[in-house]
């Protein structure tokens, strides 16, 4: 099927998804400068939260250089386009820390659950709707749902008020195939008026095609970070979308050529290390486990000796959810005790 | 006089009918009243079946029994909305309130903690927090009594079909209460609380992570011999309460790592965050009996 003429929305990643990759120390004047070119490039939305969203801040997740809110006020006045977005996983950050992100001008929150959990996130969904905040629902490790159970969940959502729902593929486990048969799914079920998205992450070397096929399949909302700055291999790279939507006839009304340098003028070199496809994250990708696992399970490693492959072939059999952070420490400790 | 505190449990259902289950063999508190809100519910056709009156009508429908039958003490597994009026109803008529409930209108009760400051003080309504405060609080006061703590927090991890449609409506609830029993029970300076729900099939055992920050470098020995002396207190009332791994040491920060597993007697074994509750209340009320038996503790005069 031909998308071409389609219009999309992007959301930009790289200060959110990001925060993972540099266990959250971005540092305020980077976040400025990032989501300025961003804006400058056209992007509509840029996401600005802790990696582990609103409250992430934690000894299980690790604190960032700033504070949500301290984030937030200092991006959101450059902005002259671009509306900013929170994350928000129930369980971690509250109504109260929504509202104070509010306070500091944000036009959406992105409400995230397992996919399986959706009902844990109405009182969070029901309040932000109300409120007039763009409002997403946000289906976590959406390859551990079939595509009725997916439907079930994303209808749960739009029910509570949701605008957008998101099929969100935390592990970077979904082939093309895997999105096709989700996102056609939720789309054929949801209100047409409903928005729908995705997000991917690259541990398969399949962001962008599985992009691709999430918007031929019907959704059109995309989720990209400037060179893939994100958790695990990186989300799909922002200016690999531009430029593939752009060569397919999409419209994502952003500039490649100044997108493609934000990426190497600004973003590559805040890298820690090199976002790509390496043994951890293919990892992660290949047992379907939550991306920001990857760093615990590599300081895991390097204290108790444990390969971080071995960790994470575990946490995937055991069926660790985004949010288990803690599960990863426990693990190794338990394992080093059986060696 | 019989020793045994006379009780009320409101509310039949999965935490009220395990509550029953754990009175049943309780040598201290005896189940004596269950009630509910619609007569056609499965959980007090299940109390009748046990020889325990039941009552179709609300707190309302028991009160004129209370003295009659000398109830003493009341459990509410109902909602925060209506405990507030069941416990000044109860409370009027010299009833203790054990509050299952997020309302949290008395003081915050983990009995390994703080019970017996509780039952000194003759407290008519105590709050037992949350399941994730229930497992994790003890661990929190088992450092901060050895050196002074700065940050507390807790990470709950537990089975989706443990957690019902009340807890997931009340997320916020959850997180907000145990954060300030962190603070108010297990003394650390600032609290922070996660719940992660977890849908893997068979369902895991509930699983609970604290981190602490000590204020100075922390004293390992003390803080270890604290730990396991804890844990010991815990597996009184919670036999299937684990130290899995722990304390490490990284810095100032301490963590610890926990199992609760359920005793399985309504509630499945890994509903742990479950039984933990019933559990903590039931030892709750029996302490209060202990106390009273003893004449350290007087019961509220019948008006």
């Amino acid at each position: 099927m031909s998308i071409q003429g389609r219009k999309i929305t992007l959301h930009e990643m790289s200060l959110r998804d990001g925060m993972h990759a540099k266990r959250h120390q971005i540092s305020i004047s980077q976040m400025i400068e990032v989501a300025k070119a961003a804006d400058d490039a056209g992007m509509p939305w840029i996401e600005v939260t802790h990696g582990d969203g609103l409250g992430g801040a934690s000894l299980n997740y690790g604190f960032a250089a700033a504070t949500d809110e301290e984030y937030l006020s200092a991006v959101i006045p450059h902005l002259k386009n671009a509306r900013v977005s929170a994350l928000l996983l129930p369980g971690i950050g509250t109504i109260d820390m929504l509202k104070r992100a509010m306070d500091c001008g944000i036009a959406g929150v992105r409400i995230a659950t397992h996919c399986t959990e959706a009902d844990c996130a109405e009182q969070h969904i029901t309040f932000a709707a109300k409120t007039g905040l763009d409002t997403v629902g946000f289906l976590m490790m959406a390859h551990r749902a079939s595509p009725e159970k997916l439907v079930e969940q994303a209808l749960l959502m739009e029910g509570y008020g949701a605008n957008c729902i998101y099929c969100t593929d935390s592990a970077g486990h979904m082939l093309p195939h895997d999105v096709t048969d989700r996102i056609s799914a939720i789309r054929a079920a949801l209100r047409p008026e409903t928005e729908l998205g995705f997000h991917g992450h690259h541990n398969l070397g399949m962001g962008i095609a599985n992009s691709v096929a999430a918007v031929t399949a019907g959704a059109n909302r995309i989720d990209g970070a400037i060179a893939g700055l994100g958790a695990g291999a990186g989300n799909a790279a922002t200016e690999l979308l531009v430029a593939v939507f752009e060569r397919m006839g999409v419209e994502t009304g952003i500039d490649l050529f100044k997108i493609m340098d934000a990426a190497e003028d600004l973003v590559v070199p805040m890298m820690d290390r090199m976002i790509r496809v390496d043994r951890g994250s293919l990892v992660l990708g290949y047992a379907g486990v939550y991306s920001s696992f990857l760093l615990f399970a590599e300081r895991a490693e390097k204290r108790y000796g444990i390969p971080a492959r071995d960790l994470l072939l575990e946490l995937g059999r055991r069926g660790m959810v985004g949010g288990q952070e803690d599960m990863i420490e426990d693990l190794a400790l338990t394992m080093s005790k059986n060696a | 006089m019989t020793k045994k505190l006379r009780a009320v449990i409101i509310g039949p259902g999965n935490i009220g009918t395990d509550l029953l289950m754990k009175m049943n063999r309780s040598d201290w508190v005896e189940p004596v009243w269950m009630v509910g809100i619609d007569p056609a519910s499965e959980g007090l056709k299940r109390a009748a079946e046990m020889g325990i009156k039941t009552c179709a009508t609300g707190v309302d429908g028991v009160l004129e029994h209370v003295i009659a039958d000398d109830i003493r003490v009341a459990f509410d597994a109902t909602s925060a909305y209506v405990h507030a009026e069941n416990s000044r109803k109860l409370n009027a008529l010299g009833v203790i309130m054990v509050d299952l409930t997020p309302a949290a209108i008395g003081p915050f009760c983990i009995p390994s903690v703080n019970l017996a400051d509780h039952a000194k003080s003759k407290e008519m309504n105590v709050n037992m927090v949350t399941c994730g405060g229930q497992a994790t609080i003890p661990m929190v006061a088992a450092v901060s009594r050895v050196q002074p703590i700065d940050y507390g927090e807790i990470v709950a991890a537990v089975s989706s079909r443990s957690i019902g449609p009340g807890t997931r409506k009340n997320i916020d609830e959850f997180t907000a209460t145990t954060a300030a029993a962190i603070e108010k029970v297990g003394g650390a300076k600032r609290g922070k609380a996660i719940i992660i729900v977890n849908p893997a099939e068979p369902p895991l055992l509930m699983r609970d992570t604290v981190h602490v920050l000590t204020k100075s470098a922390p004293d390992h020995a003390a803080i270890i011999a604290s730990v396991n002396a804890m844990v010991v207190e815990v597996q009184k009332y919670v036999p299937g309460y684990k130290l899995v791994n722990g304390p490490v040491f990284d810095g100032n920060r301490v963590s610890i790592y926990l199992e609760v597993e359920g005793l399985g007697d309504f509630l499945p074994k890994y509903a742990g965050n479950l039984d933990i509750m019933t559990a903590a209340a039931l030892r709750t009320a029996e302490l209060f009996a202990e106390q009273a038996d003893c004449g350290a503790f007087t019961l509220p005069e019948r008006g």
